[in-house]
């Protein structure tokens, strides 16, 4: 405890602190709709189009590279939620393929171009997260901050439209609402929590963040509204205990966050199971 | 004036039409229903009418004066509905989104006609219930309920018995009767072609051939001798559906 303490004297703790626990309570708020819509694995095809933006960015020696990574990753979520119903390349498929497009690209380009003597070591930060959150600067932290008061002002507003769109999107667009629009700003909502949620805990973990606590909730509560408020609350609590032990253990934050989420998940399952059984 | 219209309706996907030259009318507080075929086109031409898809040709009318545009809708489910976590009444007055237009939450009135509306659907005691851990039939009650709140005036019915065991679906066809009777018009997508005969006043028919007409001229027509005619095995025993 005392240690904690200590830490926490310093100012790069208490930034992580604040984006850690700010990104995590926005990316669970939209996890539910995502998980629902069969497009879980969004976040990880989104993270792999911005890591490709962020080589673009490096390799054009771009110095604030949100500038280009948010643009581009709003476009990708756009086109990939967009393909929902009507189109001949499906969103599982379609989502693999700009993943794994974009993973590569970005890679390729980062090889080519680098200037840097540790690519590995680059690359390996960017997937993984891995110190980037111990390095915010202030305006970084405002930047975070401020982006995830805005998502969470959009998703309070837009609740119940985004509950309606989720659950039955055909039967709002025959009664005369705006589904297309709705689900537009779905898109970009996720493309700027998962720009956010990259100095969390990298491209490759982003998709736990967006998963587990709708799964782990979905788990044990039987209605949208207590889904999405114990997601929230689960999120931020994993986030929390994830940056507090990486800091004591001097463990990676990104995983160590993820760890937390996966055992907490088990938890949750094995109550389930149980009031399931009563 | 009749109160929805299709004039010379051609419906399909990519320009190709999967079901031509229909037309129908009705009057306020009839009851239609459209039988065909599976690969008649039932289906994209359900869509048509909810405007998810435009005509190929032709043109749809809602209203004396074309002026409504909600039309209340029972779709089949999907499989992401099977494992939703919502309760009852959230889902119930999700029909009220297009009322709501940019306002973000419900109103009081709202809340109340929700209320009504479940009362009405018999699954008033359901109201905080899980969506998934209902009977199939307690989850169509549900969404029939949902479309009474977006609209009161039109109903479009996809399939609404498709799963049900026969007792469940005799008290469904009952619950959609009561509802025409209190003036609401039916549209009902449908395989089961005796109900179609035992409920509806008007009948679509399409397929290779296209016919509309009352029920009673339907049963004359040679469609509609025809299908009978396979459904009843050829025994030719219209009375029984009657």
């Amino acid at each position: 405890m005392a240690q904690l303490i200590y830490y926490l004297q310093f100012p790069f703790v208490r930034y992580a602190i604040i984006v850690g626990v700010a990104v995590a309570l926005c990316s669970s708020l939209l996890g539910v709709t995502l998980v629902l819509k069969r497009f879980s694995f969004i976040g990880d095809g989104l993270s792999h189009v911005a890591f490709g933006a962020i080589a673009i960015a490096s390799v054009l020696n771009i110095s604030n590279n949100m500038l280009l990574v948010l643009p581009i990753t709003i476009i990708s979520a756009i086109l990939l939620l967009r393909t929902g119903q009507n189109t001949k390349i499906k969103g599982d498929a379609a989502i693999a393929m700009i993943s794994v497009g974009a993973l590569a690209f970005g890679y390729l380009i980062m090889n080519i171009f680098s200037a840097s003597s540790n690519l590995s070591g680059d690359v390996c930060t960017t997937l993984f997260g891995s110190t980037s959150i111990l390095t915010l600067k202030p305006l970084d932290v405002w930047l975070s901050v401020g982006l995830s008061v805005v998502v969470i002002a959009l998703f309070i507003l837009f609740y119940n439209k985004i509950f309606a769109v989720t659950f039955d999107e055909n039967f709002m667009k025959a009664t005369g609402s705006r589904a297309q629009a709705y689900n537009l700003l779905i898109a970009v909502i996720i493309a700027v929590i998962i720009v956010l949620a990259m100095n969390l805990v990298g491209s490759l973990l982003i998709s736990a963040l967006v998963i587990f606590p709708a799964l782990s909730a979905m788990r044990l509560f039987r209605s949208f509204k207590s889904v999405t408020i114990f997601s929230a609350v689960f999120s931020v609590v994993c986030a929390l205990l994830g940056i507090v032990i990486s800091i004591l253990a001097g463990t990676p934050v990104g995983s160590t966050i993820v760890a937390a989420d996966v055992v907490a998940f088990g938890i949750c399952s094995l109550i389930g199971l149980i009031l399931k059984r009563q | 004036m009749s109160f929805i219209e299709a004039n010379n309706l051609s419906v399909g996907y990519e320009g190709e039409a999967v079901a031509e030259n229909i037309c129908f009318a009705i009057g306020r507080g009839d009851y239609l229903c459209i039988v065909g075929e599976n690969g008649s086109g039932k289906t994209t031409l359900m869509k048509t009418l909810l405007r998810l898809q435009k005509p190929l040709s032709g043109e749809i009318r809602y209203g004396e004066e074309g002026q409504i545009k909600e039309i209340g809708y029972l779709p089949q489910q999907t499989v992401v509905q099977k494992d939703f976590p919502a309760s009852v009444k959230e889902i119930v007055i999700s029909g009220f989104q297009k009322k709501c237009g940019l306002r973000p939450f419900y109103n009081k009135e709202e809340k109340h006609l929700a209320e009504v509306n479940m009362e009405r659907m018999g699954i008033s005691e359901l109201q905080n219930r899980c969506y998934r851990d209902l009977s199939g039939g307690q989850q169509q009650r549900v969404l029939l309920a949902r479309a009474l709140c977006a609209a009161g005036d039109i109903l479009l019915l996809d399939e609404p018995v498709s799963g049900l065991d026969p007792k469940v679906t005799a008290d469904m066809y009952d619950l959609i009767e009561g509802l025409n009777k209190e003036g609401i018009t039916i549209i009902m997508v449908s395989h089961d072609i005796g109900a179609a005969i035992r409920y509806a006043s008007h009948i679509l028919h399409i397929g290779e051939t296209v016919f509309f007409g009352t029920k009673e001229e339907y049963l004359e027509s040679p469609e509609g001798k025809y299908f009978l005619e396979k459904m009843t095995h050829g025994d030719g025993d219209v009375v029984s559906f009657l």
